[in-house]
């Protein structure tokens, strides 16, 4: 029964900590390099952002190759393990990959802008925010990072300040935000109120030990579910998500789309993972899942999220629209590896969200590109656009075919993966909706490429090859490569995401 | 090349596109040379293939087996045996074909011609693979070059009937890939104990988990399977994708979709489901015959309906697909004699071969009046033989084929086919050989509207079949005219293969 870990946090934790602490010091040199240049000077910021975030990777990765043990820091609050390695790498990614893109967008870097380099320091310091959220192994770090990255978020969203949808999408996001923060911290308190314990194995050894009431339970998780099914954008906390989307710039968006929602992901991987599945002793957390009727809940969640998000997108005419509406979609198919909190289950998710990130930052990408040209994401603006930019649009037709799930693309090496763990507790229902969801799935994405490719464009319409700049097809090339490999080859990823789940399991 | 004789037939198609793609595109006739050499390399090897074969064994030849994914147990197996090899050696030779017959694309010609080499590498792909995954790999690499061929290189609708095709074969692949991996969790590697995709451990009932042994289970998994097979085939209902994808798709392509991609859809049951559930296979073997007979009727009478010539011929597929399936159901029939079935399983599969070399050239014949008059109505012409006789006389030796005269191939199969369901389903039977009136009924008809008949004066100026155009129908012609007097070529190529098929589901 403590409140606080008497584990005071020394200067020597921080050799754990490289890659956040690194970050943290670029957020403030560069917001420093900003104001030195009065603001006029996007490019020192950028610069620094991207020093910043390829050192905090290359420390990320030495911690991989260094081996795996876990390391319980910052008294108590903070664990560095395999799982968290494997987020790391996954948010620097999507970080680095969206602070290069945006250095030669429009929406970002347009004329008329004021506040350019903010985009950059911001994007480092919501980079940090998601690690710490990945990390977080006890109610109060959950919380504090969940709202860090929300924070971010909110700013991030109203970049466009004179801009009357990105205002409002910000103020959405805020508003959406304080509601289910504070639904969440309710149930967290009264989980509190249950066990007693603030971190989670606490948690966990709690709910064991007393009698738990199963209804009690049940509301509480469900309270804790509506915080973090906001955060990953599942329905019914959707709501915002296709507003932030459309009002916020595409880069933004891009951002948004796969890293808080992966950082969500974490966050309920660790939570329930720990508190309510196998933990140290798998036998013993059986009655708990059941107690709550914990798959049920999770399948109903994702069925509806992924048919949900589906059939909205069906009928989206502003491709940045549907893109948001697909995302909840792929919230869907990840929450089925959610259903039975298994290590397949589980490592499943890691998976996806690997390759949901390349393919989605793609997708979004492109579309920021394309933006930078013809000033619109509406479908019909794509007419033709395939043929003046091929290359472009070939890497389009990758990423979406990718969403889709067609082999031989990464998409599919996901879904495949994620089929097969809920087929092997024998949920067929739920394998066999998500597979039709995936057949609607490919009308909308296709309704992009038709428009791209099939459709010729109207009388009169301009026909120039666009000039794509070198910075933009760097790193479109470096999402769609392993796109296109993992659907070969996804042997390496799948050994390490089962390592990280594995290394989650023994770190407690 | 002597070893990897199929990997090298596989992918090299695919190497040819990647070179094409850094051809410049303004130099169309380079990129049409490469990707004739690239189609070509295969096709020499498919002699090589077709003379190494061993015609005594129903085992798997030129195998090669890797392992390639190794947490998923996923291995790069591939081999061939009397089931495959007909469709491989069809495969090469009408995608060759195809890339000639497609010499006068004038558009996005480099797209074009990559697309059509990775649509060859899927084909050949499909029929070698030996891995469950690697065959749904190869299943699904087709439909994206699929879609683009169809949808930017197509006709006036090409984009309704792109995203038909691809939305119709989706949903019957996401089927069979829930169908795959309920396979891959409850069959087991006799070595390691561990799961697998490796299909020779799935056709041993043996390896197969107590849940797979559950017949409610297999009706279950026969029938994903089946919808997913039969959309391609494909097969009353699941039919309405195929008229519009062969009227929209350029000739070339509709070659290849009836030619190659519809037999792909009878393999897969041959392939996977039959052998793997060979107790399902057996208990629908009635709906099997049935739906055959269906397709058959179905098929001539809507093909007798039709004024595009497209559309009649694309029926006509319909109509002889349903041959093979009666041919196939009949063969599952248990207590019917060696021989029926025999007659019955050889019959679907050269039927399989021969459909696919004698609607190639009716489709071809179509494509050429097609690219001189701009138009396919049946009713439009009038006369044509005497204004183009050369090309009259192609084209009614194709339609002559297609109706089943003797002394042409599709007469063989045809006859064998029958001789096989007979004794197995003798109303079916008899209510299906209608099917072969209906069908001299709208060749005849066409060919009468077409090429007799008073001269229409509009077509004083076409010019007859040009050299290219011979050169893309007479080997076909020949082989069509060869296996209808002497079948044994390809017949002995699967005669052993199909008999241990024959034991393995009827016992």
């Amino acid at each position: 029964m403590e409140l606080l870990n008497l584990n005071i946090p020394s200067w020597s934790d921080l050799a754990y900590w490289r890659p956040e602490a690194i970050l943290c010091g670029t957020f403030l040199a560069a917001l420093l390099g900003d104001l030195i240049g009065r603001g006029r000077r996007p490019a020192i910021s950028f610069v620094i952002s991207v020093f910043g975030l390829i050192t905090a990777g290359a420390y990320s990765v030495a911690a991989v190759l260094h081996g795996g043990a876990a390391h319980t820091i910052m008294g108590d609050l903070i664990i560095v393990d395999g799982m968290a390695a494997f987020f790391r790498l996954l948010f620097i990614l999507a970080g680095l990959a969206t602070v290069l893109f945006s250095w030669t967008a429009e929406e970002i870097m347009g004329r008329k802008r004021e506040n350019k380099a903010e985009f950059f320091y911001l994007t480092v310091l919501m980079t940090a925010a998601m690690m710490v959220m990945a990390e977080a192994r006890d109610l109060l770090m959950l919380f504090l990072s969940m709202e860090a990255v929300g924070l971010v978020s909110y700013v991030m969203a109203g970049y466009m300040r004179t801009s009357l949808r990105s205002t409002e999408a910000s103020l959405k996001y805020v508003i959406f935000g304080a509601v289910s923060s504070g639904i969440m911290l309710y149930g967290l308190s009264l989980l509190y109120g249950m066990t007693g314990a603030m971190t989670f194995d606490g948690i966990r050894a709690g709910l064991l030990a007393g009698e738990v009431n199963g209804l009690s339970l049940l509301i509480t998780v469900i309270l804790i579910l509506a915080g973090m099914s906001y955060k990953i954008a599942a329905v019914p906390f959707h709501f915002w998500c296709p507003d932030v989307y459309e009002g916020a710039p595409t880069p933004v968006a891009a951002i948004f789309s796969v890293g808080p929602k992966a950082a969500g992901f974490a966050l309920m991987i660790r939570f329930f993972y720990t508190t309510l599945a196998a933990g140290a002793d798998p036998s013993a957390s059986a009655p708990l899942i059941e107690l709550i009727n914990w798959p049920l809940l999770m399948a109903v969640i994702a069925a509806v999220t992924m048919t949900y998000g589906n059939l909205v997108a069906l009928r989206q005419l502003n491709v940045k629209r549907m893109l948001a509406y697909s995302s909840i979609s792929h919230v869907g198919y990840l929450l089925m590896g959610f259903v039975l909190l298994t290590d397949a289950g589980l490592a499943a998710i890691l998976f996806y969200l690997a390759v949901y990130t390349l393919m989605n930052l793609g997708a979004f990408f492109v579309v920021v590109a394309l933006n930078n040209h013809i000033k619109s994401e509406e479908l019909d603006d794509y007419a033709g656009i395939g043929f003046r930019a091929p290359w472009l649009g070939t890497m389009m037709v990758i990423f979406l075919a990718s969403l889709t799930g067609v082999p031989p693309f990464a998409g599919f090496a996901g879904k495949f993966y994620v089929f097969t763990a809920v087929m092997d507790r024998q949920w067929f229902w739920l394998a066999i909706l998500a597979a039709l969801n995936s057949v609607v799935g490919l009308y909308y994405y296709f309704r992009v490429v038709k428009a791209m490719f099939l459709t010729r464009p109207a009388e009169g319409a301009d026909t120039t090859p666009l000039k794509i700049h070198w910075l933009q097809y760097t790193v479109l090339a470096v999402l769609a490569v392993p796109t296109l490999v993992l659907g070969f080859w996804f042997g390496p990823l799948k050994v390490l995401a089962d390592q990280a789940i594995g290394l989650l399991s023994t770190g407690m | 090349m002597g070893e990897h004789i199929l990997s090298w037939m596989t992918f090299f198609p695919v190497i040819g596109a990647a070179v094409i793609a850094f051809i410049p595109s303004e130099r169309k006739e380079i990129i049409k040379t490469v990707a004739a050499a690239a189609a070509a390399i295969p096709l020499v090897l498919a002699v090589q293939l077709y003379i190494g074969f061993d015609r005594g064994t129903s085992a798997f030849q030129f195998v090669e087996h890797y392992t390639w994914i190794k947490s998923f147990h996923i291995e790069y197996f591939m081999g061939v045996d009397g089931l495959s090899v007909p469709m491989m050696l069809l495969t090469a030779l009408l995608s060759f074909i195809c890339i000639i017959a497609s010499w006068r694309i004038d558009k996005a010609v480099k797209g074009y011609f990559a697309l059509f080499l990775i649509l060859e590498t899927g084909m050949f792909g499909v029929f070698s693979a030996l891995d469950f995954f690697l065959f749904y790999v190869f299943w699904e690499v087709m439909l994206l070059p699929m879609y683009f061929l169809i949808g930017i290189w197509g006709g006036p609708r090409r984009e309704y009937a792109a995203i038909k095709f691809f939305l119709y074969t989706l949903a019957g692949s996401v089927l069979m890939l829930l169908a795959m991996i309920a396979f891959y969790l409850n069959v087991s590697d006799p070595v390691t104990g561990g799961h697998t995709f490796n299909m020779l451990h799935m056709f041993n009932q043996a390896n197969h988990s107590e849940w797979l042994q559950l017949t409610n289970v297999r009706h279950l998994i026969w029938l994903g399977l089946f919808i997913g097979f039969a959309i391609k085939v494909p097969i009353v209902p699941f039919h309405t994708w195929l008229p519009d994808a062969h009227v929209e798709a350029p000739t070339a392509v509709s070659v290849i979709l009836a030619g190659v991609l519809l037999k792909m859809g009878t393999y897969g049951i041959l392939r996977i489901s039959y052998p793997m559930l060979p107790d399902a296979a057996q208990w629908f073997a009635y709906p099997m015959v049935i739906l055959g007979a269906i397709n058959i009727l179905y098929g001539a009478f809507c093909a007798m309906a039709q004024t595009d010539m497209k559309k009649l011929v694309a029926y006509s597929s319909v109509s002889h697909m349903g041959y093979v399936l009666l041919g196939m159901g009949a063969m599952c029939k248990v207590g019917v004699d060696l021989q029926s079935a025999q007659a019955a399983i050889n019959g679907a599969v050269f039927q399989m071969f021969n459909h696919g070399t004698i609607t190639a050239m009716m489709f071809l014949g179509v494509g050429v009046i097609y690219d001189r008059a701009h138009h396919r109505e049946i009713n439009g012409f009038g006369g044509l033989g005497m204004q183009m006789p050369v090309y009259t006389s192609f084209f009614s030796f194709a339609l002559f084929a297609a109706l089943g005269l003797p002394g042409l191939s599709g007469f063989i199969s045809e006859a064998m086919i029958f001789m096989g369901t007979f004794p197995a389903y003798r109303t079916v039977a008899m209510v299906s050989a209608l099917g072969i009136v209906i069908g001299a009924a709208y060749v005849l008809w066409m060919l009468q509207r077409v090429f007799l008949g008073p001269k229409n004066d509009k077509y004083d100026s076409l010019p007859d079949i040009n050299a290219r155009e011979m050169f893309t129908l007479v080997p076909i012609g020949i082989i069509v005219l060869l296996l209808g007097v002497y079948p044994m070529p390809v017949l002995n190529l699967m005669k052993v293969s199909l008999t241990n098929l024959i034991k393995v589901v009827a016992g």
